[in-house]
């Protein structure tokens, strides 16, 4: 197990960002009145927020990056790393992290990549940050952290079309003498296919085939060009997987839930997480959710909830939190960090 | 954790409650579960959830295919 510890780290801000054009699932004509209904009630998910044409997960991470930085008083020329986890990029070639380190005028001093991964794809991005952030003396890290899902899903595939939608965020993480964060990440590719999109990569390619728009289950049309997710089996890995990962790194360092203000799961499901929730043992008060109004945001659920839920706490008080993400890949991963006057500015719309 | 007895009886209560209908319609151990006008992909998921939680087995979407009523899918479950 990838149990590990980043020393001399911390949460200095975070920016989350939402395009202002909304859906409702309560009038989502893919489902009948009473799949809504139960979808709503079950899944958790009501409001969507759709990206429009043109606004990539890069515009809405960049809208938040400059936030935070204003608001904690940094200057471009303060930051030595942007990561940008997506899987909407701009381009294929190049990473986008290069655009987006020259349009926020970052120094050419900076290290910028970019990290394919989506729902663990926060925790993941933090343990990279972390990394750089203890190994640079009054270094900050940006990570940008983000997708527009619903640019790549079918609008004719009720099994995704109700649960996406779109977010870009951007956290500060900065050397810290005494403040250190704890990891536990995992993989299993073995499930590589669960969350895909088969085509336009190199292993497939993309040909005319590709554009072909088949029904693949009753109410599930789409091209091999959108993304097919197969819920049970993410439903089943994650009651399987995230409970384990929580407690092994709990074991490890010797933490308790009860002393845990808060954890941030990625909000991928109600009915899901709230089970997670039980079989933890932790109190409803502790599990803050931003699924109703925001849905699932891939990489950006996390950062979003933070913003979104508990600002006020976040930023007035010391915190010791969890954070915990599974997903595509299959990939998952949980990191255990205290937290001080987070600066948190106000939910941005764009 | 507490999880629930391996009984038929009491797998028929937790499978209807999963139903949540709220004109008490009647599902037996011969109920054939997916002909219901409830049963659906989230209502396939509720199952699987209270499989989990109340008997800390893991339910498929090829288990759920195998079974026809709900003394089947019992069995599947007890046989996990």
């Amino acid at each position: 197990m990838a149990l590990f510890s980043i020393e001399n780290v911390s949460i200095e801000g975070i920016a989350a960002s939402v395009p202002k054009q909304t859906a409702d699932n309560l009038s989502l004509d893919l489902l009948t009145e009473k799949e809504r209904e139960l979808f709503v009630k079950t899944v958790g998910i009501r409001y969507r927020r759709i990206a429009p044409k043109g606004i990539t997960a890069a515009d809405l991470c960049f809208e938040a990056a400059q936030k935070i930085l204003q608001e904690t008083n940094t200057l471009p020329s303060e930051i030595s790393g942007l990561i940008f986890v997506t899987q909407t990029p701009d381009y294929i070639i190049p990473n986008t992290a290069s655009i987006l380190q020259s349009k926020l005028e970052l120094p050419k001093s900076c290290v910028a990549f970019d990290v394919n991964l989506g729902c663990s794809g926060y925790v993941y991005g933090l343990s990279l940050a972390a990394g750089f952030a203890s190994r640079i003396e009054g270094g900050k890290i940006l990570l940008l952290v983000g997708d527009v899902s619903t640019k790549v899903i079918s609008q004719r595939d009720k099994s995704v079309v109700p649960l996406f939608s779109d977010a870009g965020s951007a956290t500060i993480i900065s050397y810290k003498k005494g403040s250190h964060f704890y990891f536990n990440l995992q993989t299993d590719g073995a499930e590589y296919d669960d969350i895909i999109i088969r085509d336009g990569g190199v292993r497939n390619g993309t040909n005319a085939q590709s554009f072909i728009e088949e029904e693949r289950e009753p109410g599930i049309f789409r091209n091999n060009l959108q993304m097919r997710l197969d819920g049970i089996r993410v439903f089943n890995f994650a009651l399987r997987e995230v409970v384990p990962n929580i407690q092994a790194l709990y074991k490890k360092y010797n933490f308790n839930l009860v002393e845990t203000d808060f954890i941030f799961f990625h909000q991928a499901n109600k009915l899901m997480l709230e089970s997670v929730r039980k079989k933890l043992n932790v109190e409803a008060e502790k599990v803050p959710y931003s699924l109703y109004d925001f849905g699932n945001t891939s990489s950006a659920t996390i950062p979003l909830t933070m913003v979104a839920n508990t600002r006020k706490e976040l930023s007035e008080n010391k915190n010791h939190l969890l954070l915990c993400g599974f997903g595509v890949g299959l990939s998952w991963g949980s990191v255990f960090l205290k937290t001080q006057n987070i600066c948190i500015p106000e939910l941005i719309e764009i | 954790m507490y999880f629930s007895p391996m009984e038929l009886n009491v797998f028929v209560k937790r499978f209807a409650e999963c139903l949540m209908n709220d004109d008490s319609k009647i599902v037996t151990v011969q109920t054939e579960f997916k002909k219901l006008e409830e049963w659906g992909s989230m209502m396939a998921l509720i199952v699987i959830a209270m499989v989990d939680s109340e008997y800390n087995k893991t339910l498929t979407a090829e288990d759920i295919h195998a079974a026809k009523t709900v003394e089947e899918l019992f069995k599947i479950v007890e046989g996990k």
